[in-house]
């Protein structure tokens, strides 16, 4: 069975790993990070939506032994020190979630998104959130959300 | 201090914003077998026989059960609304034992140590099955030579209610609209697919698992499976979605259950996603034939519903149910002098139907809003007008419909009128005349839906008089804690709805405490004794009043407590902010203080108990009903038969709001499901009773690049049926949307001679009516 090396969460783990098995399962089911959702089997809904070295991925189609020497961010990580991710508080803020089983996916994929287009138009948003599914809010919040945590996320960059 | 009305954001989001979440499939105990099951690949065979031998050899497999093995003691799954003297409830295994009746019906399963072995595992299970014949379409289903999915033959049930003299209101009718609309089998598809985990200490069960309806559970699986009432804890931790999917008894529970007891271990089955497009209930399902009698004028004199509906292979808890929600709703908020609804429920080789959002109100407006705009264009009128002309005016609530229903309240006009201003009606009018005009490839059409719905489900008697096997009441209970703290303990079992928000507000206002003072528990029959759960928009009309109730009386309680330590009558006392005080003097104690007297008991009025705790039960007297009215443009590129939609505005009146923000969200979530009804979903089987959107690949579900921004407003017309006001608000949304936006694209391509494009109304769908348009 490979050996790989990953941190997750700024948590440095090695584990043995089938070669099948994915990064979403190598997280919730080995390392207990149950924070990322799964919601599919084939790589449409987003849920499990995680960073893998800066970028976006759905860790349900990633190997875990693709993820070997990798740092991983989840949803768990990103709140600093207690105080929520720009883009988590401004999704509190504009309800742009419901039962909250796409969030952490939702969220990660809006980082992302707000990173590489810092102010997103709407139809950006929408376009950039594709990947995601989210069967309760119906985007409308979301959207709002997207772009306050943009506004938010480029302040925070500015005073820093 | 009010609470009610302010948008609050919600306590629940930061856990969930963190990810710390308690999703059933994320929960551990140890010692923790998995479950996986074998399902059928035919809609219909004999199990001719099954061999699980060698999968019991598998590493790591603890245990293989076939039907056969559990026939004794798996009960059948639960049928709680035989809607008809005639009904026919066929026995229903949660494991197959003799003949699978669909794709994905339980066969075998497998428990392992771990979900990959078990998994594995079941690829080893041999399994013989003689093919019968599939019975897919609801006409032939019908047929008298067609094969039987059951021995009884494939009727479930007929339901016939007139009202009004049909035959006059027909007989010489100016105009008579006749038509056939199609409601497809949906997938409800929540976005956490469904997961169990059972343990026992040997006497009792604890089950989590993924429902709208922890309460319902725990008392049908007790019956089911024998295991007694008291002895069965049912928790439903963090439930990712529901809307009527997760309301339900399923074989995976049940088993679950039974698996535990056989094994003594704790097992737990998470389901995949095309596990569940194959084997959660399905929504929809019915064929309906409308007929629909005026006068010149446009004035509605019968309406005649015939309607076939598509039980699937069984009968689960509410499947009969679901078509007779909507028997008493085809006329929507029109007055007319007659009306006859017929219905038949089918057998057919396909998953089972039941509650899906709007759960037989969707369709039944579906179909009315549909032939409205049908009876506008047959008259040329103008189809916000032909509503005008039909609708129950504001002054003449409360009205009885004609069948049989009292709408307590309303006012279509401010909502419809309201809904114009903010859409620029006349403007996207001009526009589309000038579209047509210039013969642009690219149409717009308008579509409005002018609904209401029952809702608030319901008060008991109505509920048992309609021959459904429970109650509709609700249940809360309220405990001031000795620093004056409060929980609120509801029978309400949300899941993405945000009662411990609202709730939080109801009870802050009503005790005079702060709202951060106030938690909500709920969703474990161990901590919550009595409820009724989480669906038809029942929630706060009726839960929500439940915990009302039971903190005016717990202030009641706290009013005697206060007069005896201030030595006054309770009558002299005032209650404002949270305090009692003696009229006309300083003296005074607050709510929170007396919550420790009550505590420390050293000083009690004489016969009073040492706690401020009160409980209440609700049970409403009518249902309620919200209505809204909702109006959307869509342009129509008739090459490529693609349909986008341009704007969305709805007006709703849910009565009196607790949390607009909440409100907000529920109208815009329920939107987009309608809107995905209309033009992208659709459970399709083939002719061989196939599933063949299994996957989220084929089931197509909106993503955010295929909405509009919603516009979203309100009036507010307060219900009288409670004390709240409220009516409602989780299937408003569906229910209008999925009517606007057929209508808006029928309406583009009218010129065009079309005058029905089949749901969902893909580009291919709509190329096609274009085609038979122009043919
Ligand atoms: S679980 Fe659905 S995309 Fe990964
Ligand atoms: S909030 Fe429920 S799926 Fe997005």
């Amino acid at each position: 069975m490979p050996r790989i090396s990953v941190k997750v969460d700024g948590i440095a783990y090695e584990e043995d790993v089938e070669p099948r098995l994915l990064l979403v399962h190598l997280l919730r089911e080995r390392l207990g990070k149950t924070g990322t959702p799964a919601g599919c089997d084939t790589s449409n809904c987003g849920a499990c939506t995680v960073m893998l070295d800066g970028k976006t991925v759905k860790s349900c189609s990633v190997l875990a032994v693709q993820a070997d020497g990798s740092d991983i961010v989840t949803i768990e990580g990103l709140a600093a020190n207690g105080s929520l991710h720009p883009m988590q508080r401004a999704f509190h803020e504009e309800h742009a979630l419901q039962c909250g089983f796409c969030t952490p996916g939702m969220v990660m994929a809006a980082i992302d998104l707000v990173r590489d287009t810092p102010d997103p138009s709407e139809e950006a948003i929408r376009e950039g959130l594709e990947g995601n599914l989210c069967r309760c809010t119906g985007y409308c919040n979301i959207v709002r959300a997207v772009k306050r945590g943009a506004q938010e996320m480029g302040q925070a960059v500015k005073s820093s | 201090m009010t609470e009610v009305g302010k948008a609050r954001r919600r306590k629940e989001d930061a856990r969930l914003l963190t990810g710390r979440t308690r999703w059933t499939d994320n929960l551990q105990q140890p010692g923790m077998l998995h479950v996986a099951f074998l399902r059928s690949p035919m809609a219909h065979a004999r199990i001719t026989g099954v061999d699980v031998s060698a999968a019991r050899e598998l590493p790591g497999v603890v245990a293989v059960f076939a039907g056969q093995d559990v026939a004794g003691e798996q009960g059948s799954l639960p049928c709680a609304w035989p809607v008809s003297d005639d009904i026919v409830i066929p026995e229903h295994p949660p494991m197959a034992v003799t003949e699978v009746r669909y794709t994905g019906e339980i066969v075998a399963c497998v428990v392992a140590t771990d979900r990959f072995k078990a998994a594995d595992a079941l690829e080893a299970i041999e399994v013989d099955y003689e093919p019968l014949p599939p019975v897919i379409d609801l006409e032939t289903a019908l047929s008298p030579d067609s094969p039987k999915v059951h021995e009884t033959g494939n009727q479930a049930f007929s339901v016939k209610i007139t009202s009004g003299d049909l035959d006059a209101a027909f007989r010489d009718a100016p105009v008579v609209i006749d038509r056939t609309y199609v409601q497809q089998r949906l997938i409800g598809a929540a976005m956490e697919p469904r997961a169990v985990l059972v343990s026992t200490d040997g006497d009792t069960f604890t089950m989590w698992t993924s429902t709208q309806i922890p309460h319902v559970l725990r008392v049908m699986l007790a019956m089911v499976t024998g295991v007694p009432e008291h002895q069965l804890r049912v928790i439903a931790p963090d439930v990712g979605g529901g809307f009527g999917t997760k309301l339900q008894v399923t074989a995976e529970e049940v088993l679950c259950l039974l698996l535990c007891r056989k094994l003594g271990k704790p097992v737990k089955w998470a389901e995949s996603r095309t596990e569940g497009n194959l084997a959660v209930h399905q929504g929809r399902g019915q064929l309906q034939h409308i007929r629909l009698a005026a006068d010149s004028d446009g004035r509605i004199r019968g309406l005649q519903v015939d309607l076939l509906a598509d039980m699937g292979a069984y009968l689960m808890l509410v499947t009969p149910g679901v078509p007779m929600l909507g028997a008493t709703m085809f006329n929507g908020i029109y007055k007319m002098d007659a009306y006859e609804f017929a219905c038949k429920g089918v057998f057919t080789t396909k998953m089972p139907t039941d509650a899906y959002r709007g759960a037989g109100r969707p369709e039944a407006t579906f179909a009315i809003e549909r032939i409205m705009d049908e009876l506008a264009a047959e008259l040329r009128l103008d189809p916000i007008e032909v509503r005008r002309r039909n609708w129950i005016k504001h002054e003449e609530f409360p009205y009885t419909t004609i069948a049989g229903l009292t709408y307590d309240s309303g006012n279509y006009e401010a909502a419809t009128d309201k809904a114009l201003q903010l859409f620029g009606y006349d403007k996207l009018r001009a526009e589309q005349a000038d579209r047509r005009d210039r013969g642009d490839p690219v149409q717009l059409g308008i579509g409005v839906s002018t609904f209401t719905e029952m809702c608030g489900l319901a008060p008991s008697r109505m509920l048992g008089e309609a021959n459904y096997g429970a109650g509709g009441w609700e249940h809360a209970s309220v405990r001031m804690l000795p620093t004056g703290k409060v929980e609120v303990v509801t029978g309400t079992s949300p899941h993405g709805q945000g009662h411990v928000t609202s709730w939080s507000q109801i009870a802050a206002d009503a005790l005079g405490v702060p709202f951060e003072d106030v938690t909500v528990v709920h969703g474990d029959t161990a901590i919550s004794h009595k409820g009724m759960d989480t669906y038809g928009s029942r929630s706060l009309v009726v839960g929500g009043v439940a915990v009302l109730q039971a903190c005016e009386k717990v202030r009641e309680k706290a009013r005697k407590l206060a007069a005896h330590l201030l030595e006054c009558s309770p009558d002299d006392l005032d209650f404002a902010d949270g305090a009692f005080k003696v009229k006309g003097t300083d003296s005074q104690t607050t709510i929170q203080e007396l919550a420790l007297a009550a505590f420390a008991a050293h000083n009690l009025p004489e016969g009073a108990e040492a706690r401020l705790d009160s409980d209440a039960t609700f049970d409403p007297v009518n249902y309620s009903f919200p209505h809204g009215t909702h109006l959307t443009a869509v342009e129509v590129d008739t090459e490529t038969g693609h349909v986008k939609i341009r704007s969305y505005v709805a007006v709703d009146d849910v009565g009196k709001v607790v949390n607009p923000l909440i409100v907000e969200g529920q109208v815009h979530g329920g939107i987009a499901q309608g809107i995905g009804q209309a033009l992208y979903e659709e459970a399709v089987y083939d002719a061989e009773g196939n599933l063949l959107t299994a996957t989220l690949a084929d089931y197509l579900l909106p993503s955010a690049a295929d909405l509009p921004d919603f516009v979203t407003d309100r009036t507010e017309t307060p219900a009288t049926s409670n004390p709240l006001g409220a009516k409602g608000v989780g299937e408003a949304g569906t229910i209008a949307s999925t009517p606007a936006v057929v209508n808006a694209i029928v309406d583009a391509l009218r010129p065009h001679g079309v005058r029905d494009v089949p749901m969902p109304c893909t580009p291919e769908r709509v190329w096609r009516a274009l085609e038979g348009g122009r043919a």
